[in-house]
């Protein structure tokens, strides 16, 4: 089984982002850019599957900038086979990346997508879901863990209180979460193997997507400081507000 | 304008996250609500007594039981055409049914809305809430989803809603549900906990670390820490809160013997409503307490703990 | 070790992405390609990236660049903002006095950069002509070949402990071995200490001394922005015995970088080099310039302040030491990046005549340091080599002998004074008076969580401790008895708190916050901290310093 992976380059998980000045984005000037931590993890379980005997090629997917070969780089350096850029320096939201790997999924045929459960920057966690959609293929999202059957796949899902089983039929959509691995670390000589490893570059337009943006960033802003509110005499003060004025117990 | 909210519930009760998305979504007009699941009819009785809504739709069917995307996102495409706004709360399921709900309909979606400015304008947290993007949909149906700790939900009650039976849709048999797996302690896992009680290097020992344990036992809570208190060995890294650890926004957060260094505060911001409890009544995180109690938490925790008990 | 590790083999490995470090690997590619003649170049760099660890003013004279990338304009470098105005002032606590800029801090012909871009600029070039280079991989040991010579060096184990056992991800270091080891690692390197104890290196020069730069990147309002203005400070707020002084600098799009550097040769253990810089920015005559503004970035550097005195043999069998590892630093001008690039690039023409000439592994460079000796930068260094030790006299004297110095003799004088190294000048507590430092206001001044903070520092959490002590017994016996823990101030990123357990003090190390500045390695008063790689790609992520 084809696996495909789709790998975000992102602000490092290090570093603060903070709004420009005049409000109109987020200030990424010079700043240290990694693959989002959620795509790696996507990358490491798809190394995984194929060590495992359970997949056979891996297609690193990476959507943007020229610079976004790097990030490819990083994904071919752990173990992916190969890569492809779907190159663009114009804004791609969710859903017109969401069509994009449609294209390549319809190109590559695999039977299994992974991708990680949500971007640190945007912090939208829709693209997976999403492609999944137009597929019409099940999504097995927020996965903690995979198992490959006979035509199937199951998996265990980070749901609000607890883990959800769910069996999906393949091909299908698989989101990664925290605990779905812990990637390995990318070793000297990978990297330079990584760099004779194929790279495809593709244009929106060739894979006749549109990828128009239907959001509109009006502002972007720091959120205002909290403000200390009261100091309470004792507990019996305490238990009574949070009762009765703040309503959470 | 009428909007759309899909109720969150385990077929027996309505999850409170869905009053918060009905709080959201009755800014924007007139509020029905959809409650798919399978002999859930509590639910939709319950979603009727809802404060405000106009109408409560019920699709009852074995394969909507488990708010299986595949299932449940055909279902709300197949109403969309009635609606202008289809909003969820930012829940796991929330969030895993209406990006499917959108792009099955070719529209983008807002997550996690946490300001409602106009209705095709939003304010949405982004890179870990360190900024907060306003932004403007151009699509026709606006899909959304509701950060709870951003709008306070709606009475329960109050309401008198009609319920319509609504025809249910195939099962599209892309996925089965096996089972639930509940976490081993009773404890809830830390970054979607309602409640986090955290303990600090005030705390002093991993053996005294059980008096915060017990707090949070007591508030059916996740258990939490600072940085100092995961470098001086007393719990574990995974409980850590903050810039290197997890980012939590609960309801309510209880920081009990921690200074509020930065890093720790970048962790916990974002929590509707913060709790400190320290010696030193100059600690910074007094600074973002809606609630401050000076004094010695050895004292003032097991007091806690027997007032709550009553 | 036990362990096997993999071997890579170069023709050169370089250790540290800095200025020095890849003016060197440019120049070899150079001459490579000059000649014709294959050479296969490496560059580590312990940062997660090129330019994450590097702090700095900036000004830069752009003197060596000039020689090695003539067409740097063309080429995009970095350099947007060039010098246009001058201030040198003394302050008193409530006044400034605008003094005759010294001839070594004039800065017409240069450039206010960022440091850390202009490096991602010198790896983007690097590589164009063929460079590798990895960054996020530390240079954590020296390999010597049986016979003494030094064979290259590995990386740092990934994916252990904290208690040092090997975790689920664990991935052994790489050796990478080469005819030429270049130790390009900035002040204080880690390596090159141990290069300095194996090959005594130091014997016969002056020992090194050092000062701490701790630097803010702010962003101000338009109103209070004059790109290309420099001014630098000295006096206020330390005493005439503390060598110290500050630098602004206006750069493009608003941006001002405020530092103050600090001599560690201080007596007080008191002193707070952060309380210092904080309680600087204060000043009258400085305040206004930040405010309405926001402060966007933190950091702090040792830089080698014994300057010509204090350069130590260069080359050894297998390898030699470029950049201020090597101490080429210019304090006077309080400039280095020049120097550390024109070392590396002289460095780079002696070692490709030796690989050129057939040489295999393990031969000495010898030429390095000879053809450094005709170079202006052995000039430039010779010139002001009495300066920074007159300072060991106080401010007034120290500024009278350097006019002398520097007018008069023209930097000739037939004598050279010496240092007293840096970790012997503390005096204990009880013969100083503690500081009382202003508290932070939020606005113009901060705490040091909140500004390392802005370093975006972090060291994966499960590792062994990269900050060692020799004699863990030591801390409390003598740091704390007699010197009130003076690791808790001059470290500029709270890694060192000591906290009460049980009735007694321990000290204890906070070493995700570490910035690595090396100050505790060169400061600590019994040499008792010695300052290690971390896992690769651990440490600071600035942006733009």
């Amino acid at each position: 089984m084809k696996i495909l992976v789709a790998v975000k380059r992102a602000i490092d998980y290090n570093v603060k982002a903070r709004p420009k000045s005049d409000g109109s984005g987020v200030e990424l000037s010079n700043v240290k850019m990694s693959m989002n931590p959620f795509d790696e993890i996507a990358v490491e379980e798809a190394i995984r599957l194929q060590e495992a005997g359970k997949g056979q090629e891996i297609v690193a997917v990476s959507i943007g900038s020229a610079q976004c070969q790097e990030t490819l780089r990083t994904a071919l350096a752990m173990g992916a086979d190969r890569g492809i850029l779907v190159q663009t320096d114009d804004e791609v939201q969710p859903l017109a990346v969401a069509k994009l790997l449609k294209a390549l999924v319809d190109k590559e045929q695999p039977g299994l997508v992974i991708l990680g459960k949500q971007a640190i920057d945007d912090d939208s966690n829709q693209t997976g879901q999403m492609l999944a959609g137009l597929l019409g293929w099940p999504q097995g999202t927020f996965a903690a863990k995979v198992e490959i059957g006979e035509g199937t796949l199951e998996v265990r899902r980070e749901v609000d209180g607890g883990l959800q089983i769910l069996s999906l039929k393949l091909p299908a959509v698989v989101t990664a979460d925290l605990r779905l691995n812990e990637p390995r670390y990318v070793k000297l000589p990978n990297i330079m193997k990584a760099k004779k490893k194929p790279l495809e570059v593709f244009t929106p337009a060739e894979l006749s997507v549109d990828i128009a943006p239907r959001l509109k960033l009006l502002k972007a802003a720091e959120p205002a400081g909290r403000t200390g509110g009261v100091k309470v005499a004792d507990v019996q003060e305490l238990v009574a507000k949070l009762r009765n004025e703040a309503k959470v117990i | 304008m009428v909007a759309l909210v899909i109720a969150e519930h385990n077929n027996v009760t309505l999850n409170i996250a869905t009053l918060n998305a009905v709080a959201a979504a009755s800014q924007l007009g007139a509020v029905e609500i959809l409650v798919a699941g399978h002999q859930c009819q509590a639910v939709a009785d319950a979603a009727a007594q809802v404060s405000g809504i106009g109408k409560v739709l019920l699709a009852d069917a074995a394969h909507y039981a488990h708010m299986l995307a595949e299932n449940l996102a055909p279902l709300v495409v197949g109403l969309a055409a009635n609606y202008s706004h289809l909003l969820a709360a930012a829940t796991t399921n929330g969030k895993n049914v209406m990006p499917r709900v959108a792009a099955l309909l070719d529209v983008a979606q807002v997550s996690d809305i946490i300001t409602v400015v106009s209705e095709d304008t939003f304010v949405r947290p982004i890179y870990a809430g360190n900024v907060l993007a306003t932004v403007q949909s151009s699509d026709q149906i606006k899909v959304l989803t509701v950060r709870t700790t951003g709008f306070d939900p709606v009475p329960a009650s109050g309401g008198s809603a009609t319920i319509e039976t609504i025809s249910v849709g195939p099962d599209a048999g892309l996925s089965t549900f096996q089972g639930d797996e509940l976490t081993k302690t009773t404890r809830p896992e830390l970054a979607a906990a309602k409640i986090v009680v955290s303990g600090g290097r005030g705390v002093g020992s991993a053996e005294n670390f059980a008096l915060i344990e017990e707090l949070a036992d007591q508030l059916g809570a996740a258990v939490g820490a600072s940085r100092a208190a995961v470098d001086a060995g007393y719990v574990p890294n995974d409980y850590q809160v903050g810039q290197t650890g997890k980012v939590v926004a609960p309801q309510l957060y209880v920081a009990i013997g921690i200074s509020g260094a930065i890093q720790h505060l970048a962790g916990m911001k974002d929590s509707k409503v913060i709790v400190a409890i320290n010696k030193d009544e100059e600690a910074p995180i007094f600074q973002v307490a809606d609630y401050g109690l000076v004094g010695d938490l050895f004292k003032e925790v097991p007091a806690l703990i027997a007032a709550l008990s009553k | 070790m036990v362990m096997e590790r993999e071997v890579m083999e170069f023709d050169v490995v370089v250790v540290g992405g800095g200025p020095a470090g890849l003016a060197t690997a440019i120049r070899l590619k150079q001459l490579s390609t000059e000649h014709d003649f294959e050479l296969s170049v490496c560059v580590l760099e312990k940062g997660s990236e090129i330019g994450a660890h590097i702090l700095s003013g900036a000004v830069l004279e752009p003197r060596a660049l000039n020689e090695l990338l003539p067409e740097w304009r063309a080429q995009g470098a970095p350099l947007n903002t060039a010098v246009t105005d001058d201030r040198f002032l003394f302050l008193t606590k409530t006044k400034a006095f605008r003094l005759p800029t010294p001839p070594p801090m004039r800065n017409h012909g240069n450039y206010i950069v960022s440091l850390g871009n202009v490096c991602r600029w010198l790896a983007q070039q690097a590589e164009a002509l063929g460079v590798d280079i990895y960054p996020g991989f530390a240079a954590a040991e020296v390999l010597y070949h049986a016979e003494g010579s030094v064979k290259g060096v590995a990386t740092g184990d990934m994916g252990r402990t904290k208690e040092g056992a090997e975790g689920p991800n664990f991935a052994p270091g790489m050796e990478l071995h080469a005819k030429q080891t270049i130790f390009a690692e900035g002040c204080r390197g880690s390596l090159t200490k141990t290069l300095f104890e194996r090959f005594q290196l130091r014997s016969g020069v002056d020992t090194q001394v050092y000062g701490i730069g701790i630097k803010e990147l702010w962003e101000v309002t338009p109103a209070q922005h004059q790109a290309g203005r420099v001014t630098h400070t000295i006096g206020w707020p330390v005493d005439q015995a503390t060598y110290g002084g500050s630098f602004i600098y206006h750069l493009e799009d608003n941006l001002v970088a405020v530092g103050y550097v600090l001599g560690l040769g201080y007596s007080n253990p008191y002193l707070s080099p952060f309380e210092e810089m904080q309680r600087f920015k204060t000043h009258s005559a400085i305040r206004e310039t930040f405010a309405g503004g926001r402060r966007i970035s933190y950091g702090a550097r040792a830089i080698s302040a014994g300057g010509f005195q204090s350069i130590p043999k260069l080359t050894f069998p297998g390898g030699l030491l470029v950049g201020d590892t090597a101490g080429f630093l210019n304090l006077p001008k309080i400039k280095g990046s020049h120097t550390a690039m024109k070392s590396g690039m002289t460095a780079a023409e002696a070692v490709f005549e030796l690989l050129r000439a057939g040489e295999q592994a393990g031969r000495e460079a010898v030429d390095y340091s000879s053809r450094l000796r005709s170079t202006w930068l052995w000039d430039e260094l010779y010139r002001v080599r009495n300066i920074k030790p007159a300072f060991h006299w106080g401010l007034w004297p120290a500024l009278g002998y350097s006019a002398l110095d520097t007018y008069v003799l023209r930097g000739k004088a037939p004598w050279t004074f010496h240092h007293t190294p840096d970790h012997t000048s503390l005096k204990p507590a009880a013969q100083c008076k503690p500081i009382n430092y202003p508290k932070p206001d939020g606005q113009l001044t901060f705490d040091k969580l909140s500004s390392v903070f802005l370093s975006n520092t972090n060291h994966a959490e499960d590792q062994p401790c990269h900050l060692t002590l020799l004699d863990a017994s030591l801390p409390t016996r003598l740091n704390l008895a007699v010197y009130a823990g003076p690791e808790q101030r001059y470290c500029p990123a709270g890694v060192y708190e000591y906290v009460e357990e049980a009735g007694t003090q321990r000290l204890q190390i906070n070493s995700q916050n570490c910035v690595h500045c090396k100050t505790c390695d060169i400061k600590d008063p019994a040499q008792n901290i010695n300052w290690v790689t971390p896992e690769g790609s651990g440490g600071p992520n600035y942006p733009n310093m």
